[in-house]
Protein backbone atom coordinates (compact mmCIF):
# COMPACT_ATOMS: atom_id res chain seq x y z
CA UNK A 1 0.00 0.00 0.00
CA UNK A 2 1.29 2.88 -1.13
CA UNK A 3 1.24 6.38 0.80
CA UNK A 4 -1.54 9.05 -0.52
CA UNK A 5 -0.91 11.81 2.28
CA UNK A 6 2.26 12.45 3.40
CA UNK A 7 2.29 15.86 6.33
CA UNK A 8 5.74 17.01 7.54
CA UNK A 9 5.80 19.55 10.55
CA UNK A 10 3.09 21.57 9.27
CA UNK A 11 2.50 24.68 11.28
CA UNK A 12 -0.23 27.00 10.61
CA UNK A 13 -1.39 30.37 11.98
CA UNK A 14 -4.76 31.65 11.75
CA UNK A 15 -5.60 34.78 12.59
CA UNK A 16 -2.15 35.74 14.21
CA UNK A 17 -2.17 32.14 16.17
CA UNK A 18 -0.52 29.40 16.46
CA UNK A 19 -3.75 26.51 15.59
CA UNK A 20 -1.35 23.48 14.06
CA UNK A 21 2.09 23.43 15.93
CA UNK A 22 3.66 20.80 13.84
CA UNK A 23 2.07 18.12 12.59
CA UNK A 24 3.29 15.08 10.94
CA UNK A 25 1.56 12.01 10.07
CA UNK A 26 1.12 9.71 6.54
CA UNK A 27 -1.79 8.73 5.53
CA UNK A 28 -1.74 5.05 3.41
CA UNK A 29 -3.88 4.89 -0.11
CA UNK A 30 -6.90 2.79 -0.13
CA UNK A 31 -8.06 3.64 3.23
CA UNK A 32 -10.55 5.08 5.05
CA UNK A 33 -8.97 7.41 7.56
CA UNK A 34 -10.82 8.84 10.54
CA UNK A 35 -9.50 12.64 11.50
CA UNK A 36 -11.21 13.49 15.34
CA UNK A 37 -10.49 16.04 17.81
CA UNK A 38 -13.04 18.35 19.63
CA UNK A 39 -14.29 21.10 18.39
CA UNK A 40 -11.82 24.03 17.29
CA UNK A 41 -8.51 21.59 17.61
CA UNK A 42 -8.03 22.11 13.98
CA UNK A 43 -9.50 19.33 12.00
CA UNK A 44 -10.66 21.80 9.09
CA UNK A 45 -7.51 24.25 8.75
CA UNK A 46 -5.26 20.30 8.63
CA UNK A 47 -7.96 19.03 5.98
CA UNK A 48 -7.61 22.78 4.15
CA UNK A 49 -3.77 22.49 4.00
CA UNK A 50 -4.27 18.92 2.33
CA UNK A 51 -6.81 20.21 -0.35
CA UNK A 52 -4.09 23.24 -0.76
CA UNK A 53 -6.22 26.13 -0.01
CA UNK A 54 -4.75 27.37 3.40
CA UNK A 55 -1.90 29.31 3.96
CA UNK A 56 0.99 27.75 5.76
CA UNK A 57 3.77 28.85 8.54
CA UNK A 58 6.15 26.13 7.31
CA UNK A 59 6.12 22.27 6.73
CA UNK A 60 5.22 20.23 3.56
CA UNK A 61 2.18 18.85 2.64
CA UNK A 62 2.46 16.39 0.06
CA UNK A 63 -0.59 14.57 -1.89
CA UNK A 64 -0.82 11.72 -4.44
CA UNK A 65 3.07 12.18 -4.80
CA UNK A 66 2.91 16.38 -5.47
CA UNK A 67 2.85 19.35 -3.19
CA UNK A 68 -0.71 19.86 -1.89
CA UNK A 69 -2.81 22.20 -4.01
CA UNK A 70 -0.98 21.54 -7.37
CA UNK A 71 -2.88 22.25 -10.83
CA UNK A 72 -2.20 18.25 -11.56
CA UNK A 73 -4.04 17.22 -8.55
CA UNK A 74 -7.36 19.21 -8.95
CA UNK A 75 -8.89 16.40 -10.54
CA UNK A 76 -8.05 14.06 -8.82
CA UNK A 77 -8.73 15.29 -4.87
CA UNK A 78 -12.80 15.64 -4.14
CA UNK A 79 -13.76 18.36 -1.33
CA UNK A 80 -16.67 18.66 1.03
CA UNK A 81 -16.63 21.34 2.97
CA UNK A 82 -17.72 21.24 6.52
CA UNK A 83 -20.93 23.83 6.16
CA UNK A 84 -22.42 22.35 2.35
CA UNK A 85 -20.61 24.71 -0.30
CA UNK A 86 -23.76 23.72 -3.23
CA UNK A 87 -25.49 26.76 -5.23
CA UNK A 88 -28.71 27.06 -3.04
CA UNK A 89 -30.51 28.61 -5.99
CA UNK A 90 -29.76 25.36 -8.28
CA UNK A 91 -31.51 22.62 -7.86
CA UNK A 92 -29.28 18.95 -6.98
CA UNK A 93 -29.29 17.96 -10.43
CA UNK A 94 -28.11 21.65 -11.96
CA UNK A 95 -25.39 21.90 -9.14
CA UNK A 96 -23.95 17.80 -9.32
CA UNK A 97 -24.31 18.79 -13.12
CA UNK A 98 -21.93 21.79 -13.13
CA UNK A 99 -19.13 19.80 -11.03
CA UNK A 100 -19.04 17.42 -13.81
CA UNK A 101 -18.48 19.89 -16.09
CA UNK A 102 -15.81 21.46 -14.61
CA UNK A 103 -13.94 17.71 -14.96
CA UNK A 104 -14.73 17.45 -18.16
CA UNK A 105 -17.44 15.57 -17.15
CA UNK A 106 -21.06 14.74 -18.41
CA UNK A 107 -24.39 14.39 -16.98
CA UNK A 108 -24.87 10.81 -16.50
CA UNK A 109 -21.63 10.86 -13.64
CA UNK A 110 -23.41 13.71 -12.38
CA UNK A 111 -26.66 11.20 -12.13
CA UNK A 112 -24.61 8.64 -10.45
CA UNK A 113 -23.12 10.51 -7.92
CA UNK A 114 -26.64 11.50 -6.70
CA UNK A 115 -27.95 8.50 -6.46
CA UNK A 116 -24.82 7.50 -4.61
CA UNK A 117 -26.01 9.80 -1.61
CA UNK A 118 -29.39 9.11 -2.25
CA UNK A 119 -30.85 12.16 -3.17
CA UNK A 120 -32.03 10.58 -6.74
CA UNK A 121 -35.79 11.38 -5.81
CA UNK A 122 -35.21 15.01 -4.63
CA UNK A 123 -32.67 15.69 -7.96
CA UNK A 124 -34.79 17.81 -9.39
CA UNK A 125 -35.45 20.20 -5.91
CA UNK A 126 -33.44 23.46 -5.50
CA UNK A 127 -30.77 22.88 -3.27
CA UNK A 128 -31.98 25.96 -0.80
CA UNK A 129 -35.17 23.85 -0.06
CA UNK A 130 -33.42 20.79 1.03
CA UNK A 131 -33.04 19.71 4.79
CA UNK A 132 -30.10 20.02 6.12
CA UNK A 133 -29.08 16.56 6.04
CA UNK A 134 -30.15 16.76 2.22
CA UNK A 135 -28.21 19.72 2.12
CA UNK A 136 -24.74 18.16 2.93
CA UNK A 137 -25.63 15.36 0.53
CA UNK A 138 -25.62 16.96 -2.29
CA UNK A 139 -22.16 18.81 -1.14
CA UNK A 140 -20.80 15.44 -0.81
CA UNK A 141 -22.38 14.08 -4.55
CA UNK A 142 -20.88 16.97 -6.33
CA UNK A 143 -17.55 15.94 -4.64
CA UNK A 144 -17.60 11.98 -5.28
CA UNK A 145 -18.32 12.64 -9.48
CA UNK A 146 -15.47 11.51 -11.45
CA UNK A 147 -14.43 8.60 -9.27
CA UNK A 148 -11.17 11.27 -7.61
CA UNK A 149 -8.64 9.19 -6.40
CA UNK A 150 -8.32 11.40 -2.65
CA UNK A 151 -11.68 12.12 -1.33
CA UNK A 152 -11.29 14.78 2.04
CA UNK A 153 -14.58 14.75 3.56
CA UNK A 154 -14.70 17.16 6.46
CA UNK A 155 -17.91 15.89 8.62
CA UNK A 156 -19.72 14.48 5.81
CA UNK A 157 -22.34 12.56 7.94
CA UNK A 158 -23.54 15.25 10.29
CA UNK A 159 -27.42 15.74 10.27
CA UNK A 160 -27.82 12.62 8.87
CA UNK A 161 -30.06 9.30 10.47
CA UNK A 162 -28.02 6.47 12.05
CA UNK A 163 -29.37 4.80 8.57
CA UNK A 164 -27.84 7.10 6.43
CA UNK A 165 -24.51 7.18 8.12
CA UNK A 166 -24.18 3.14 7.69
CA UNK A 167 -25.24 3.55 4.09
CA UNK A 168 -22.49 6.55 3.98
CA UNK A 169 -19.88 4.68 5.46
CA UNK A 170 -20.27 1.43 3.48
CA UNK A 171 -19.87 3.34 0.44
CA UNK A 172 -16.87 4.51 1.92
CA UNK A 173 -15.63 1.65 2.49
CA UNK A 174 -16.47 0.43 -1.20
CA UNK A 175 -14.30 3.48 -2.46
CA UNK A 176 -11.25 2.54 -0.27
CA UNK A 177 -11.88 -1.28 -1.10
CA UNK A 178 -11.80 0.19 -5.01
CA UNK A 179 -8.28 2.06 -4.26
CA UNK A 180 -9.99 5.53 -3.39
CA UNK A 181 -7.92 6.99 -0.49
CA UNK A 182 -10.62 8.60 1.79
CA UNK A 183 -10.03 11.61 5.07
CA UNK A 184 -12.96 11.98 7.32
CA UNK A 185 -13.28 14.63 10.13
CA UNK A 186 -16.30 14.04 12.37
CA UNK A 187 -16.19 14.57 15.90
CA UNK A 188 -18.67 11.09 16.46
CA UNK A 189 -16.78 8.93 18.36
CA UNK A 190 -19.20 6.04 17.37
CA UNK A 191 -18.09 6.69 13.96
CA UNK A 192 -14.18 5.96 14.49
CA UNK A 193 -14.55 2.42 14.87
CA UNK A 194 -15.67 2.31 11.27
CA UNK A 195 -12.53 3.70 10.07
CA UNK A 196 -9.13 1.88 9.29
CA UNK A 197 -7.09 4.38 10.80
CA UNK A 198 -7.26 6.94 13.24
CA UNK A 199 -5.55 10.72 13.61
CA UNK A 200 -6.82 11.63 16.83
CA UNK A 201 -6.25 15.91 16.93
CA UNK A 202 -6.23 17.76 20.05
CA UNK A 203 -5.66 21.71 20.20
CA UNK A 204 -3.49 21.59 16.89
CA UNK A 205 -1.30 18.37 18.04
CA UNK A 206 -1.85 14.89 16.86
CA UNK A 207 -1.97 12.84 20.04
CA UNK A 208 -2.81 9.28 18.39
CA UNK A 209 -2.24 7.61 14.72
CA UNK A 210 -3.00 3.93 14.92
CA UNK A 211 -5.79 1.97 13.60
CA UNK A 212 -8.79 1.60 16.06
CA UNK A 213 -7.77 -1.34 17.31
CA UNK A 214 -4.34 -0.50 18.09
CA UNK A 215 -5.27 2.81 20.07
CA UNK A 216 -7.87 0.66 22.05
CA UNK A 217 -5.52 -1.69 23.17
CA UNK A 218 -3.03 0.95 23.99
CA UNK A 219 -5.41 2.62 26.04
CA UNK A 220 -6.86 -0.49 27.95
CA UNK A 221 -10.36 -0.11 27.09
CA UNK A 222 -12.88 -0.93 24.47
CA UNK A 223 -14.91 2.12 24.39
CA UNK A 224 -12.63 4.48 21.96
CA UNK A 225 -14.26 7.61 23.68
CA UNK A 226 -12.78 6.43 26.77
CA UNK A 227 -9.23 5.53 24.48
CA UNK A 228 -9.18 9.46 23.63
CA UNK A 229 -9.62 10.72 27.15
CA UNK A 230 -7.30 8.23 28.37
CA UNK A 231 -4.48 9.87 25.96
CA UNK A 232 -5.66 13.37 26.80
CA UNK A 233 -4.77 12.51 30.23
CA UNK A 234 -1.82 11.00 29.22
CA UNK A 235 -0.23 14.11 27.28
CA UNK A 236 -1.26 16.06 30.48
CA UNK A 237 0.23 14.30 32.78
CA UNK A 238 3.97 14.33 30.13
CA UNK A 239 3.81 17.98 29.95
CA UNK A 240 2.45 18.54 33.45
CA UNK B 1 -8.11 28.55 -19.35
CA UNK B 2 -10.89 25.97 -20.82
CA UNK B 3 -13.69 26.91 -23.01
CA UNK B 4 -15.30 24.25 -21.79
CA UNK B 5 -15.05 25.32 -18.54
CA UNK B 6 -15.68 28.98 -18.87
CA UNK B 7 -19.35 28.00 -20.93
CA UNK B 8 -20.33 26.15 -18.40
CA UNK B 9 -19.92 28.58 -15.69
CA UNK B 10 -21.93 30.99 -17.87
CA UNK B 11 -24.45 28.08 -17.61
CA UNK B 12 -24.70 27.88 -14.46
CA UNK B 13 -24.47 31.41 -13.40
CA UNK B 14 -27.79 32.12 -16.10
CA UNK B 15 -28.98 29.16 -14.54
CA UNK B 16 -28.90 30.84 -11.21
CA UNK B 17 -30.38 33.62 -12.32
CA UNK B 18 -33.34 31.72 -14.40
CA UNK B 19 -34.29 30.61 -10.61
CA UNK B 20 -35.24 33.97 -9.81
CA UNK B 21 -37.46 34.73 -11.45
CA UNK B 22 -38.40 38.44 -9.72
CA UNK B 23 -34.75 39.66 -10.44
CA UNK B 24 -35.22 38.83 -14.32
CA UNK B 25 -38.53 40.39 -14.10
CA UNK B 26 -36.40 43.50 -12.13
CA UNK B 27 -33.01 43.18 -14.30
CA UNK B 28 -35.77 43.62 -17.67
CA UNK B 29 -38.63 46.01 -16.74
CA UNK B 30 -36.61 48.41 -14.66
CA UNK B 31 -34.66 50.41 -17.18
CA UNK B 32 -37.96 50.76 -19.10
CA UNK B 33 -39.64 52.01 -16.63
CA UNK B 34 -37.33 54.56 -15.24
CA UNK B 35 -36.77 55.98 -19.13
CA UNK B 36 -40.94 55.93 -19.50
CA UNK B 37 -40.33 58.64 -16.30
CA UNK B 38 -37.57 60.71 -17.55
CA UNK B 39 -39.91 60.71 -20.62
CA UNK B 40 -42.83 62.24 -18.44
CA UNK B 41 -40.68 64.65 -16.54
CA UNK B 42 -38.88 66.42 -19.81
CA UNK B 43 -43.01 66.64 -20.89
CA UNK B 44 -42.58 63.63 -23.76
CA UNK B 45 -40.00 63.42 -26.24
CA UNK B 46 -37.51 66.28 -27.29
CA UNK B 47 -34.05 67.25 -27.39
CA UNK B 48 -33.21 67.27 -23.63
CA UNK B 49 -35.13 63.76 -23.15
CA UNK B 50 -33.49 62.46 -26.81
CA UNK B 51 -30.10 63.57 -25.00
CA UNK B 52 -30.35 62.07 -21.05
CA UNK B 53 -32.59 58.78 -22.25
CA UNK B 54 -29.13 57.72 -24.61
CA UNK B 55 -26.72 58.26 -22.12
CA UNK B 56 -28.88 56.45 -19.79
CA UNK B 57 -29.07 53.74 -21.63
CA UNK B 58 -25.63 53.14 -21.20
CA UNK B 59 -25.42 53.87 -17.93
CA UNK B 60 -28.30 51.30 -16.54
CA UNK B 61 -26.73 48.50 -17.63
CA UNK B 62 -23.36 49.62 -15.90
CA UNK B 63 -25.00 50.21 -12.72
CA UNK B 64 -27.27 47.17 -12.60
CA UNK B 65 -24.59 44.89 -13.39
CA UNK B 66 -21.96 46.51 -11.34
CA UNK B 67 -24.50 45.78 -7.98
CA UNK B 68 -25.90 42.20 -9.21
CA UNK B 69 -22.32 40.87 -9.95
CA UNK B 70 -21.08 42.32 -6.88
CA UNK B 71 -23.66 40.47 -4.69
CA UNK B 72 -23.06 37.22 -6.84
CA UNK B 73 -19.78 37.01 -6.24
CA UNK B 74 -19.76 37.67 -2.39
CA UNK B 75 -21.77 34.94 -1.93
CA UNK B 76 -19.52 32.88 -3.99
CA UNK B 77 -16.77 33.51 -1.08
CA UNK B 78 -19.54 33.61 1.99
CA UNK B 79 -20.95 30.05 1.12
CA UNK B 80 -17.78 28.43 0.61
CA UNK B 81 -18.43 27.88 -3.10
CA UNK B 82 -15.58 29.99 -3.98
CA UNK B 83 -13.01 27.64 -2.02
CA UNK B 84 -14.30 24.65 -3.65
CA UNK B 85 -14.06 25.81 -6.93
CA UNK B 86 -10.78 26.87 -6.40
CA UNK B 87 -9.94 23.17 -5.66
CA UNK B 88 -10.89 22.15 -8.92
CA UNK B 89 -9.84 22.12 -12.55
CA UNK B 90 -11.49 25.92 -13.17
CA UNK B 91 -9.10 28.26 -13.82
CA UNK B 92 -9.43 31.66 -11.96
CA UNK B 93 -10.22 33.65 -15.85
CA UNK B 94 -12.39 30.64 -16.23
CA UNK B 95 -14.77 32.12 -13.20
CA UNK B 96 -14.35 35.36 -14.27
CA UNK B 97 -14.89 35.04 -18.32
CA UNK B 98 -17.81 33.07 -17.41
CA UNK B 99 -19.83 35.85 -15.40
CA UNK B 100 -18.45 37.97 -17.52
CA UNK B 101 -20.56 36.18 -20.29
CA UNK B 102 -23.45 35.44 -18.81
CA UNK B 103 -23.86 38.84 -17.06
CA UNK B 104 -23.04 40.41 -20.36
CA UNK B 105 -25.72 38.34 -22.35
CA UNK B 106 -28.38 39.56 -19.51
CA UNK B 107 -27.14 42.74 -20.25
CA UNK B 108 -27.85 41.80 -24.11
CA UNK B 109 -31.64 41.79 -23.28
CA UNK B 110 -32.08 43.88 -21.10
CA UNK B 111 -30.33 46.36 -23.07
CA UNK B 112 -32.22 45.34 -26.24
CA UNK B 113 -35.85 45.36 -24.32
CA UNK B 114 -34.83 49.26 -22.96
CA UNK B 115 -33.56 50.22 -26.42
CA UNK B 116 -36.93 49.25 -28.06
CA UNK B 117 -39.00 50.68 -25.17
CA UNK B 118 -36.87 53.81 -25.58
CA UNK B 119 -36.96 54.03 -29.22
CA UNK B 120 -40.45 52.73 -30.27
CA UNK B 121 -43.11 53.73 -27.22
CA UNK B 122 -41.32 57.07 -25.80
CA UNK B 123 -40.08 58.12 -29.10
CA UNK B 124 -36.29 58.91 -28.52
CA UNK B 125 -34.71 60.18 -31.73
CA UNK B 126 -31.18 59.70 -32.47
CA UNK B 127 -29.17 60.10 -35.88
CA UNK B 128 -27.18 57.17 -35.82
CA UNK B 129 -28.87 52.81 -35.50
CA UNK B 130 -30.18 51.41 -32.55
CA UNK B 131 -28.55 48.47 -32.90
CA UNK B 132 -25.37 50.58 -31.86
CA UNK B 133 -26.85 51.69 -29.05
CA UNK B 134 -27.66 48.07 -27.99
CA UNK B 135 -23.82 47.32 -28.45
CA UNK B 136 -22.62 50.06 -26.24
CA UNK B 137 -24.81 49.06 -23.71
CA UNK B 138 -23.59 45.71 -23.75
CA UNK B 139 -19.91 46.48 -23.52
CA UNK B 140 -20.66 49.06 -20.86
CA UNK B 141 -22.63 45.95 -18.99
CA UNK B 142 -19.66 43.89 -19.09
CA UNK B 143 -17.67 46.81 -17.49
CA UNK B 144 -20.02 46.96 -14.74
CA UNK B 145 -19.45 43.16 -14.20
CA UNK B 146 -15.36 43.67 -13.91
CA UNK B 147 -15.28 46.11 -12.09
CA UNK B 148 -18.27 44.35 -9.80
CA UNK B 149 -16.34 41.11 -9.97
CA UNK B 150 -12.47 43.24 -8.34
CA UNK B 151 -14.71 44.86 -6.03
CA UNK B 152 -16.28 42.51 -4.24
CA UNK B 153 -12.82 41.29 -3.35
CA UNK B 154 -12.80 44.23 -1.17
CA UNK B 155 -15.81 43.69 0.51
CA UNK B 156 -16.72 41.20 3.33
CA UNK B 157 -20.38 41.36 4.21
CA UNK B 158 -23.64 42.59 1.56
CA UNK B 159 -23.10 45.86 3.29
CA UNK B 160 -20.01 46.84 2.50
CA UNK B 161 -20.71 45.51 -1.18
CA UNK B 162 -23.38 48.27 -1.75
CA UNK B 163 -21.20 50.91 -0.62
CA UNK B 164 -18.89 50.50 -3.20
CA UNK B 165 -21.99 51.77 -5.40
CA UNK B 166 -21.41 55.26 -4.45
CA UNK B 167 -17.72 54.67 -4.43
CA UNK B 168 -17.05 53.65 -7.68
CA UNK B 169 -20.40 54.23 -10.35
CA UNK B 170 -21.26 57.94 -8.64
CA UNK B 171 -18.12 59.68 -9.50
CA UNK B 172 -18.10 58.26 -12.86
CA UNK B 173 -21.49 59.54 -13.54
CA UNK B 174 -21.27 62.91 -12.50
CA UNK B 175 -17.96 63.68 -14.55
CA UNK B 176 -18.96 61.64 -16.97
CA UNK B 177 -20.33 65.00 -18.94
CA UNK B 178 -24.08 64.42 -18.74
CA UNK B 179 -24.41 66.79 -16.24
CA UNK B 180 -21.58 69.74 -16.90
CA UNK B 181 -20.04 69.50 -20.30
CA UNK B 182 -16.45 67.72 -19.54
CA UNK B 183 -14.85 70.84 -21.22
CA UNK B 184 -16.40 73.28 -18.62
CA UNK B 185 -14.74 71.48 -15.64
CA UNK B 186 -11.82 72.43 -14.04
CA UNK B 187 -8.76 71.31 -15.41
CA UNK B 188 -8.31 68.39 -12.68
CA UNK B 189 -11.25 67.56 -13.16
CA UNK B 190 -11.61 66.58 -17.14
CA UNK B 191 -8.30 65.20 -15.78
CA UNK B 192 -9.64 62.62 -13.76
CA UNK B 193 -13.02 62.50 -16.50
CA UNK B 194 -10.23 61.32 -19.02
CA UNK B 195 -9.11 58.53 -16.91
CA UNK B 196 -12.21 57.18 -15.99
CA UNK B 197 -14.06 54.41 -18.64
CA UNK B 198 -17.60 55.37 -18.23
CA UNK B 199 -16.28 59.07 -20.09
CA UNK B 200 -15.77 56.66 -23.11
CA UNK B 201 -18.99 54.95 -23.32
CA UNK B 202 -21.02 57.66 -22.81
CA UNK B 203 -19.00 59.88 -25.67
CA UNK B 204 -19.75 56.80 -27.87
CA UNK B 205 -23.37 57.54 -27.49
CA UNK B 206 -23.07 60.83 -28.00
CA UNK B 207 -21.98 60.10 -31.36
CA UNK B 208 -24.59 57.91 -31.83
CA UNK B 209 -27.05 60.31 -31.01
CA UNK B 210 -25.11 63.23 -33.75
CA UNK B 211 -23.97 61.17 -36.48
CA UNK B 212 -25.60 58.69 -39.17
CA UNK B 213 -22.67 56.43 -39.80
CA UNK B 214 -20.92 54.94 -37.51
CA UNK B 215 -17.66 57.41 -36.22
CA UNK B 216 -14.23 56.75 -35.72
CA UNK B 217 -14.05 58.26 -32.15
CA UNK B 218 -17.41 55.74 -31.46
CA UNK B 219 -15.21 52.53 -32.03
CA UNK B 220 -12.02 54.04 -30.15
CA UNK B 221 -14.53 54.53 -27.38
CA UNK B 222 -16.23 51.55 -27.32
CA UNK B 223 -12.46 49.68 -27.83
CA UNK B 224 -11.50 51.84 -24.84
CA UNK B 225 -14.20 50.89 -22.68
CA UNK B 226 -13.55 47.28 -23.75
CA UNK B 227 -10.27 47.64 -22.82
CA UNK B 228 -10.92 48.67 -19.13
CA UNK B 229 -13.20 45.60 -18.55
CA UNK B 230 -10.50 43.37 -19.49
CA UNK B 231 -7.94 44.96 -17.15
CA UNK B 232 -10.82 45.36 -14.55
CA UNK B 233 -11.26 41.00 -14.94
CA UNK B 234 -7.58 40.74 -15.14
CA UNK B 235 -7.61 43.15 -11.83
CA UNK B 236 -9.87 40.84 -10.10
CA UNK B 237 -8.34 37.44 -11.42
CA UNK B 238 -5.34 39.00 -9.30
CA UNK B 239 -7.63 39.15 -5.86
CA UNK B 240 -8.88 35.37 -6.50
CA UNK B 241 -6.47 33.92 -3.58
CA UNK B 242 -6.94 29.86 -3.94
CA UNK B 243 -4.86 29.98 -0.40
CA UNK B 244 -6.46 31.97 2.16
CA UNK B 245 -5.20 32.32 5.67
N1 LIG C 1 -10.73 32.14 9.60
C1 LIG C 1 -10.15 32.02 10.79
N2 LIG C 1 -9.47 33.04 11.33
C2 LIG C 1 -8.88 32.92 12.53
N3 LIG C 1 -8.91 31.82 13.27
C3 LIG C 1 -9.58 30.76 12.81
C4 LIG C 1 -10.24 30.81 11.54
N4 LIG C 1 -10.83 29.63 11.34
C5 LIG C 1 -10.56 28.88 12.42
N5 LIG C 1 -9.81 29.55 13.31
C6 LIG C 1 -9.31 29.03 14.60
O1 LIG C 1 -8.46 27.94 14.32
C7 LIG C 1 -8.64 26.90 15.29
C8 LIG C 1 -8.93 25.58 14.57
O2 LIG C 1 -10.14 25.71 13.86
P1 LIG C 1 -10.72 24.53 12.98
O3 LIG C 1 -11.82 25.12 12.18
O4 LIG C 1 -9.61 23.90 12.25
O5 LIG C 1 -11.31 23.56 14.08
P2 LIG C 1 -12.15 22.21 13.90
O6 LIG C 1 -11.38 21.13 14.59
O7 LIG C 1 -12.48 22.00 12.47
O8 LIG C 1 -13.45 22.51 14.74
P3 LIG C 1 -14.97 22.03 14.49
O9 LIG C 1 -15.06 20.62 14.94
O10 LIG C 1 -15.77 22.92 15.38
O11 LIG C 1 -15.26 22.21 13.05
C9 LIG C 1 -9.77 27.36 16.18
O12 LIG C 1 -9.21 27.82 17.37
C10 LIG C 1 -10.43 28.48 15.43
O13 LIG C 1 -10.92 29.45 16.32
MG1 LIG D 1 -14.19 21.97 11.40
Amino acid sequence: MGTAIEVRDLVVERGRREVLHGITCTIPSGSVTGLLGPSGSGKTTLIRAVVGVQIVKSGEVTVLGRPAGSAPLRSQVGYVTQAPSVYADLSVRENARYFAALLGLGAAEADRAIADVGLADARGQLVGNLSGGQRSRASLACAMIGEPKLLVLDEPTVGQDPVLRADLWARFHELADAGTTLLVSSHVMDEAGRCDRLLLIREGRLIGDDTPAAIRTAAGTDDLEEAFLRLIREREQVTA
Amino acid sequence: MSLGITFATAGRVLRQLRHDRRTVALLIVVPALLLALLYFMYDGAGGTFDRIALVMLGVFPFVIMFLVTSIAMLRERTTGTLERLLTTPLGKIDLLFGYGLAFGLAAAVQGTVATGAAYWLLGLQTSGNAGLVVLIAVVNAVLGVALGLFCSAFARTEFQAVQFLPVVVVPQLLLCGLFVPREQMAGWLEGISNALPLTYAVEALVQVGRSAEATTTMWRDLAIVAGAAVVALVLAAATLRRRTP
